[in-house]
């Protein structure tokens, strides 16, 4: 009797045990999915930005035409793209668009003094921060699912259960790693 | 940096316990001095009556500590319209540490810098800055600062902290309250007590006098040691979210050089900020203060020469202290190596007087002020029952339509879109 009690604990058990190791995996593979669309966020949120800056810009800078042209094309683009590899290279292209209007900027005193540019300049400085810090905790986050997910003995687990390795975000270009430096 | 939470939790529970043991040992210690003829019934009302005092304390302190810190602190909430950049960095931060939430941010009118985050939950937190602190660092430094207090927020400081505070404050005011008592019915209880016992009686009050007026100090002890241990870390989260330690370096720089004795005279609260007030305008340091010297801390924090994580700066840690550091095993082990970023703006355009300009208008604006500039570059402040038409600027004589531009400011500000 008192056998049995203790193979019913010990079996009790271990299926707690299981169902916390398998909710983990869950909690992290969802936190990971949760971390990419961080990112989603923050890029949308760069190209709401955009329409307006060029606006404010426009009255400014009568002789930037082709610059501000480059900057909506690269912002269309980029929110046009469908894939990861297509989106990457569109926000790419953008970043340069964006760090060579910043450069002109600086000819446009008129401009820099205006309230409404100055706002503007400070969102598109802080989302470009938040880019990075969102790619930044996808990456901690896809590290810690990784980890998780070789590590025995959850790997068992994950493996029986069909639970993937997440990808790392990577950036291909040196000028990209470096995001554009927005600097008033 | 998830692997320092559960370990940090652990460590918290521990440490709560032998708060609570000690709590517990005093107000046995205090019952039996009391009715030392039936032993077993007064050490346990000695043990409940010492547990109910902290538990109303406790209480007090879960339900609305997190305001009454914030009111003593003299803390106005800021939303993002009246303080778009400090509101960002601190958004850029929630997002690099991943907390649930967008603390809450508020604003102390104070020309000391520094800076405190109080929160019980990571979902419900808070943090204030000074306007002197808006005043005298720039972007990267307020980055690393804010890096830091949300650390705390990330690390469940703020909620150990506050618990371990207030069971420390039970230890004291127990142990206070009966030496008190003692001093004032000393006399009647002495004569008392011959009557039935003598020499043993003597004996129990002397070992009582020792004992409360020991329990405050080791509770203390514990509650600082801890305390800096906790500063450390987050001064290591924030290198680890920022990857740029040097602003918080320098941030701190600047903030040990600002401090006054009259800023914070809330014992409660000194402990809380970036930088401990009292201690750092010439205070007490060592075994009892509750931050660690703050030329260590920025010896560490530049001593991270390649990298920003938390390996970098055990490493640090340990070449400056020569001994083991703060972080333990298990998240170095998790810890990734990351490189450091480039400064965004270099620390010469950052100008003072421009900034504590800026700060004091965002007070302006939380107190319901309007903001026109004039083409001469003056910002005129519209005080919020203002009711002339038009305004004309002191310093060039230009009329401006009071209703029209504060309508065009607001304007202006809702062109940009939230998310």
């Amino acid at each position: 009797m008192i056998a049995l009690i203790i193979v019913l604990a010990i079996v009790i058990f271990i299926i707690f045990w299981l169902i916390g190791m398998f909710n983990g995996l869950v909690r992290l593979r969802n936190q990971v999915k949760n971390a990419w669309s961080q990112i989603d966020v923050q890029l949308k949120r760069r190209h709401d930005l955009i329409p307006n800056l060029v606006e404010t810009a426009r009255g400014y800078m009568k002789h930037e035409r082709e610059t501000l042209e480059s900057i909506t094309k690269a912002r269309n683009l980029a929110v046009q793209a469908n894939s990861v590899a297509e989106q990457g290279k569109a926000e790419g292209e953008l970043n340069n668009a964006l760090s060579r209007f910043l450069m002109v900027v600086e000819n446009y005193p008129d401009l820099k003094a205006n309230q409404n540019f100055l706002a503007l300049q400070e969102e598109l400085t802080s989302t470009e921060n938040k880019v990075g810090f969102a790619r930044q905790f996808y990456n901690d986050q896809v590290l810690r699912l990784n980890t998780k997910i070789e590590s025995f003995p959850t790997n068992l687990m994950a493996n029986t259960m069909g639970f993937k390795q997440a990808d790392f975000f990577e950036i291909e270009s040196a000028e990209e790693r470096a995001v554009p430096k927005v600097q008033f | 940096m998830w692997e320092v939470i559960q370990i940090n939790r652990r460590k918290s529970v521990f440490l709560m316990a032998g708060l609570a043991l000690i709590l517990a040992a005093l107000g046995a210690l205090i019952g039996y001095f009391v009715q030392p003829a039936y032993p077993a019934d007064s050490v346990f009302y000695g043990i409940l009556g010492a547990m109910i005092i902290w538990i109303i304390m406790m209480l007090a302190s879960l339900a609305g500590g997190e305001q009454i810190l914030l009111a003593t602190a003299g803390a106005h909430e800021v939303k993002k319209e009246d303080a778009p950049q400090l509101y960002n960095i601190v958004e850029e931060m929630k997002i690099a540490s991943g907390l649930p939430a967008m603390p809450r941010v508020y604003i102390i009118d104070s020309p000391v810098p520094n800076a405190f985050a109080v929160g019980l939950k990571p979902e419900r937190a808070a943090v204030a800055v000074t306007t002197g602190l808006m005043a005298k660092l720039n972007r990267d430094e307020l980055q690393g600062v804010l890096g830091h207090e949300i650390g705390h927020i990330n690390n469940r400081d703020t909620l150990f902290m506050t618990l371990a505070g207030v069971t420390v404050g039970a230890v004291v005011i127990i142990a206070d309250l009966f030496l008190r008592g003692l001093w004032f019915s000393g006399g009647s209880r002495r004569r008392s007590s011959r009557d039935s016992g003598g020499q043993g009686t003597i004996i129990i009050l002397i070992v009582s006098i020792v004992l409360a007026i020991l329990a405050p100090l080791l509770a203390q002890l514990l509650y600082f040691a801890t305390s800096r241990k906790r500063e450390y870390l987050a001064d290591a989260s924030s290198a680890q979210y920022t990857r740029y330690p040097e602003g918080l370096a320098s941030a701190l720089e600047k903030i040990s050089t600002g401090q006054s004795k009259n800023f914070s005279k809330s014992r409660t609260l000194a402990p809380m900020y970036i930088v401990n007030p009292m201690a750092a305008a010439g205070g007490v340091s060592g075994l009892f203060s509750t931050h660690p010297p703050t030329e260590d801390r920025i010896r560490i924090l530049r001593g991270m020469a390649k990298s920003s994580s938390l390996r970098a700066y055990e490493e640090a840690y340990e070449k400056v202290h020569n001994n083991k550091g703060v972080i333990d095993s298990v998240s170095l082990g998790a810890a990734k190596e990351q490189g450091i970023r480039n400064p965004s703006a270099t620390p010469a355009d950052h100008d003072p007087r421009k900034g504590l300009r800026q700060a004091k208008d965002i007070l302006h604006k939380t107190a319901g002020y309007g903001l026109i500039n004039c083409a001469c570059g003056l910002t005129m402040k519209i005080p919020p029952n203002f009711n002339r038409q038009s305004v004309t600027c002191p310093r060039c004589g230009r009329e401006h339509n009071v209703a029209a531009e504060l309508l065009a400011v607001s304007e202006a500000l809702n062109h940009i879109p939230d998310k």
